[in-house]
């Protein structure tokens, strides 16, 4: 079946299955790797994507579903001034080590921060709770988040 | 590709009207909401349907409506939107607060709250909050609309009273000045954040005629989300004394029947259910005093 939606500003379409999932879509048939395959059942957060702006697991999404709908990934944020923002406060604090988890991070952090939802750095942890890290334990992300709100 | 979710047809419903007509049709299906327990579902293979019927689409069913001495929730209003609602955070502050201890983001952007209803989880955790509220479950089909009790809609792990063709469109919660103010939840996980309940629990006081009315409901203890009746009964017409808190705490035994799991032991649940309530009695005692 076809599906048509935006990914990172530009509309795409494609043939799918119906068991389809978006991870599957992005990696293995648009090339888009930033987007990581973890535990496949909705509870690492390393395959998030931004649904209309809002994160989501592509690995618990039918790609059927995202049909007309806007998927964003770190790939579509390049250039983007928060966002770059975002990834040169990680770096500096330490906070990419093995980086398997980062666009997950960069995804989150990028909404919480657009939509007005991470004024401190209490409203980071609570919104950063789906998305694991195993290497950082946390504290160095969020003294990244507390760099940028400064 | 560790996980493979098995093949089925697809049908993208754009309307409850074409809802209902394809599921009629096609028999062997399952809705799909947001999909967050469905795919997990399909993947482990629980359930082998031949048609998935999404209905994640269809934005008539997602309002939050403040309608006097009830809210009225569309079945696809996402958990998120529950979250960020006023109407929701003052006038049924324990679902909200039970939404905030939901899974992660990512979840709740897409997962629904006739979803979290609809599978029938033991553990879902908007279950308390809505039974504490006496909340009915309006659901449609093509013989027509129907209004049952949610604590008769869910039968047990997994099963509803939901008839082949018929869907939940609605949950009407009726609101009241007591539950507003005096209220408790508590959720008890294996980690304190993104994690599911090994014990969750919504306490709340009505008034009758001036003086409290206690309901009690627990998830994660029984085989579906229940109403802690012999407590509920026990506290009629009493006051919240630590003497009386704790023999109602100890009464709660009575109505859960908790089991081992993954989770946790029946031993360790019927500990929390006790710990837990006794807590949650303590806070709303408080604020009675007050
Ligand atoms: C990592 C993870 C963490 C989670 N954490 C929690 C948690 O903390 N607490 C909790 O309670 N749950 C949790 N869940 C479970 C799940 O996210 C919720 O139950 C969610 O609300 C389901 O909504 P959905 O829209 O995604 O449902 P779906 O998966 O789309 O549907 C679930 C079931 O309900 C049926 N259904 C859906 N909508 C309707 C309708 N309108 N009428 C009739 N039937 C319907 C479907 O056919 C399906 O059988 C978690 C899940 C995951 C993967
Ligand atoms: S791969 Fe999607 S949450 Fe882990
Ligand atoms: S940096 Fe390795 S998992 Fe986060």
């Amino acid at each position: 079946m076809k599906v048509s939606f935006k990914l990172n500003g530009r509309p795409v379409e494609v043939d799918v299955e119906p068991n389809e999932i978006l991870l599957d879509t992005l990696r293995l048939k648009l090339g888009v790797t930033s987007v990581k395959r973890g535990c496949e059942r909705g509870e690492c957060g390393v395959c998030t994507v931004l649904l209309d702006g809002e994160p989501a697991y592509s690995c618990l999404l039918l790609t059927a579903q995202v049909e007309g709908r806007e998927v964003v990934t770190v790939e579509g944020l390049r250039g983007d001034e928060l966002a770059e923002k975002i990834a040169r406060s990680l770096v500096e604090q330490g906070a990419v080590q093995c980086g398997f988890c980062t666009p997950g991070f960069i995804l989150t952090i990028y909404a919480g921060l657009k939509k007005g939802l991470i004024k401190n750095v209490e409203d980071a942890k609570k919104l950063i709770e789906g998305n694991l890290c195993r290497c950082t334990g946390y504290l160095k992300i969020l003294k990244a988040v507390e760099k940028l709100l400064a | 590709m560790f996980y493979k979710l098995p093949s089925f047809e697809y049908f993208k419903a754009r309307s409850v009207g074409e809802a209902l007509e394809l599921a009629g049709k096609i028999g062997d299906y399952r809705f799909l909401a947001g999909g967050t327990d469905l795919l997990v579902d399909l993947k482990i293979g629980r359930y082998k349907p031949r048609a998935i019927l999404d209905i994640g689409g269809l934005r008539e069913l997602s309002y939050i409506i403040n309608d006097g001495s009830r809210v009225r929730i569309g079945a696809l209003t996402r958990l998120e939107d529950i979250l960020r609602s006023s109407v929701v955070r003052e006038r049924l502050p324990l679902l909200h607060e039970a939404v905030y201890h939901m899974a992660s983001w990512q979840i709740r952007s897409v997962a629904t709250i006739g979803g979290n209803i609809g599978n029938a989880s033991p553990a879902a955790d908007t279950a308390p909050p809505l039974l504490v509220h006496d909340a009915i479950v309006k659901t449609r089909s093509v013989r027509g609309e129907r209004a049952v009790r949610l604590e008769e809609f869910i039968q047990g792990p997994r099963r509803t009273l939901l008839e082949p063709g018929e869907m939940i469109v609605e949950f009407e919660v009726p609101a009241s000045p007591g539950l507003e103010e005096y209220w408790a939840y508590r959720k008890f996980g294996r980690r304190s954040a993104f994690t599911l309940s090994v014990v969750g629990l919504a306490v709340g006081a009505e008034f009758l005629e001036g003086s409290p009315v206690f309901k009690v409901s627990l998830n994660s203890v029984a085989p579906k989300p229940v109403r802690a009746r012999s407590v509920e009964e026990y506290l009629k017409g009493k006051t919240l004394t630590d003497s009386v808190i704790e023999t109602a705490s100890k009464i709660v035994q009575q109505d859960i029947s908790p089991i081992t799991d993954v989770r946790a032991t029946a031993e360790y649940r019927r500990h929390l259910a006790t710990v837990l309530l006794k807590d949650a009695l303590k806070e709303i005692a408080g604020r009675l005093r007050r």
